[in-house]
């Protein structure tokens, strides 16, 4: 008697499956079960307040994680342990926090922890993050921890109260968007690189209803650190989500962290997670296939992520409103290169790219080097532990030696919520995920790049392809 | 949205692709712990310059709440940030209801909690809007429909339960605590 064979699935149908409380019906989307919520400062308050207002408790705070990170001052605290905020408000926001967390039992890595730092550079790092999770932040770059075969998006500040009462939330399952990418990438080429060419290649809209699933030899061929910079960039092709199925690279990386299982659990765990697949033979809505071999060096020229060029390609013309306005605003011309053009601040940190693998390369490219003169650098480690991983070898050296300002732990200038932000006018090579108008300060213009490309332009003051720094002779 | 479930009124064009909600509302002003009076950051950096002075030749210094309660757009409006103070701030500004032939997923579901009307339609019927600044029109989710005077009667795409729940004020955290049992038996069967 035979059976028929099980249908292929793909990773997402079965952590979707896995996760299902209760499945979609005409009337009303599934329920699903979120294993993980991670807090911060910003999207949580009003949603507390919310439970509060109906005499609702939070449901299960050892699935609540919270740190803060957006509104807080990456300047040191003075000589009496006092942080500076921007404003008091800020500092308000960071106390609400406080005060929620204490009273709901829920732990909170703030000034005091060894862990605190950037929602999704903490998670990973704590191992909180873990293969076949359902993993929610009140921050669309929650998507970060899909890297680990996880699903993780983000959501409103409702949706955060949902999840805070129900550990649950409605959800309409979403399409997958498979994204192969094969091929070795060439020199001066990092995952950044990688994404921002894909989100080029798709359109700033290309995942919208998505959930994306990177694979390919070029994605295997990745360390986890630059896993979670392709998957923190895909909402900024609107995709809801994206992962990587995990492997050995992802369970090295998770092993013996403090809130990943121990021994036979450990075991079992890793058993279970290889299953963590999707089955040969199965399909994605929509295939889309990118030769890793062509991409070079990235940047953005615009005013969304979407306006990608090689860094030596010429920027497009003005052919149509939205390239005029981005133009404009820019002040640049299309049909010229981006190579040269003056460059006022550079930053490197933000969830996307401010882990150890992040400083370690441009760390590398500005040893013995000097900062160009009239341009600001700040570096801004993701989290506690990657600036004490980052200070014990020695690169907060390399970086102030530079003329770079060596800073705290925090989103910094990502957002420039916290203060840190640029003037207007000025051009910010940013190895953040976002160009829009005046994202990192009023009037400031944006370019979107990698570490290494950050690196370099900070060495010479003007946007500059890293690989000048690293062929012979140059 | 009254609980009749009808944004009746004239449009607002704003004819731009890609609105983010760092445009919708700047991070500068995330700070706050409430929800309300975010109107007066609605668009900002779009209606005042860098020193915060007026910017008096732009469209929305002339926006009128009354009459105006209908944002036309572009397309993949509300993308980026999944920052819930974006819906918040549009209602507070004045906007019930949203005419785009694309939303970003997270702005599209933040609103609909919120009575912000989401509503995608061809891009044919935001061109005849644009075309013509302030037209009356009305948008009806009990039937999921958009009507545009002189032009005709359009559906847009809303899921039954959102529609069930704005028509009736019915609450979605409501609706998945009435699952409780169904939560904890699953909490149970796979060891959470």
């Amino acid at each position: 008697m035979s059976e028929p064979a099980q249908s292929a699935t793909t990773l997402f149908e079965k952590l979707w499956q896995r996760h299902l409380v209760r499945n979609e019906t005409a009337e009303a989307p599934a329920i699903l079960y979120i294993d993980l919520q991670l807090l911060h400062e910003v999207t949580s308050p009003q949603a507390f307040d919310e439970l509060k207002r109906r005499g609702l408790k939070v449901r299960r705070p050892d699935r609540c994680l919270a740190t803060i990170d957006h509104s807080t001052p990456t300047s040191p605290a003075d000589e009496h342990g006092v942080h500076h905020y921007i404003t008091p408000q800020a500092k308000a926001q960071v106390d609400v926090l406080h005060v929620n967390c204490a009273e709901n039992g829920i732990e909170l890595h703030s000034w005091d922890s060894p862990n605190r730092g950037i929602v999704h550079v903490m998670g990973p790092e704590m191992g909180a993050t873990q293969p076949g999770m359902t993993i929610v932040c009140g921050d669309s770059h929650t998507a970060t921890h899909g890297a680990f075969g996880a699903l993780a998006f983000g959501i409103g500040t409702t949706e955060v109260g949902h999840v805070m009462a129900t550990q649950c939330l409605l959800q309409s399952k979403p399409k997958t968007l498979g994204i192969r990418i094969d091929g070795k990438l060439g020199p001066g080429v990092t995952a950044k690189d990688v994404i921002l060419h894909v989100i080029g290649a798709i359109g700033v809209d290309g995942g919208t209803g998505s959930v994306i699933e990177y694979h390919g030899s070029t994605v295997r061929a990745m360390d986890m650190e630059s896993r979670m910079t392709m998957c923190n960039m895909s909402i900024e092709c609107g995709a809801r989500a994206g992962m990587i199925a995990p492997d050995e690279a992802t369970f090295q990386f998770l092993e013996g962290r403090q809130m990943t299982p121990r021994g036979e659990l450990w075991d079992a765990a890793v058993m279970d997670w290889k299953t963590l697949k999707t089955d040969p033979g199965a399909s994605y809505d929509r295939l889309v296939e990118i030769d890793a071999t062509k991409i070079e060096p990235s940047v953005t020229w615009g005013i969304n992520p979407g306006m990608v060029i090689a860094i030596d390609a010429t920027i497009p013309p003005g052919d149509n409103d939205a390239r005029r306005d981005a133009l404009d605003y820019m002040q640049l011309e299309g049909g010229a290169t981006l190579a040269g053009e003056p460059v006022d601040v550079v930053f490197i940190g933000s969830c996307t790219n401010s882990r150890i693998g992040d400083l370690r390369e441009a760390a590398a490219l500005l040893k013995n080097r000097k900062v160009a003169a009239g341009t600001r650098v700040l570096v801004v480690p993701g989290s506690e532990a990657t600036r004490r991983e980052a200070e014990a070898e020695g690169l907060d050296q390399i970086f102030t030696n530079a003329g770079a300002e060596w800073r705290e732990p925090g989103c910094s200038m990502c957002l420039a919520m916290n203060g840190d932000s640029a003037e207007p006018g000025d051009l910010v090579v940013s190895t953040s995920n976002r160009n829009f108008k005046g994202r990192q300060g009023r009037g400031v213009r944006t370019i979107l790049a990698s570490p290494l490309t950050a690196a370099a332009s900070a060495i010479t003051g003007q946007v500059t392809d890293p690989r000048e720094f690293m062929e012979p002779g140059a | 949205m009254s609980n009749s479930g009808i944004v009746e009124s004239g449009t607002f064009n704003l004819p731009v692709d890609h609105i983010d909600t760092d445009q919708i509302i700047p991070a500068e002003f995330l700070t706050t712990t409430e929800r309300d009076g975010l109107g007066k950051f609605c668009f900002y950096s779009w209606r005042f310059d860098e020193n915060g002075a007026e910017r008096p030749d732009h469209p929305l210094q002339g926006f009128d709440p009354v009459s105006q309660q209908v944002l036309v757009t572009g397309s993949n409006f509300g993308c980026g940030s999944s920052r819930e103070h974006a819906p918040w701030a549009l209602l507070d500004f004045g906007f019930k209801a949203i005419i785009s032939n694309q939303f970003a997923d997270i702005f599209r579901s933040n609103s609909l909690k919120n009575g912000l009307l989401p509503v995608m339609v061809e891009d044919h019927v935001i061109q005849f809007l644009l075309a013509r600044p302030g037209h009356p029109v009305r948008v009806d989710i009990r039937n999921n429909t958009l009507s545009v005077e002189g032009y005709g009667e359009f559906e847009f795409p809303l899921d039954p339960f959102s529609a069930y729940c704005l028509t009736r004020g019915i609450d979605q955290l409501d609706f998945i605590l009435e699952n409780e049992q169904a939560i904890s038996s699953y909490e149970q069967q796979h060891g959470k």
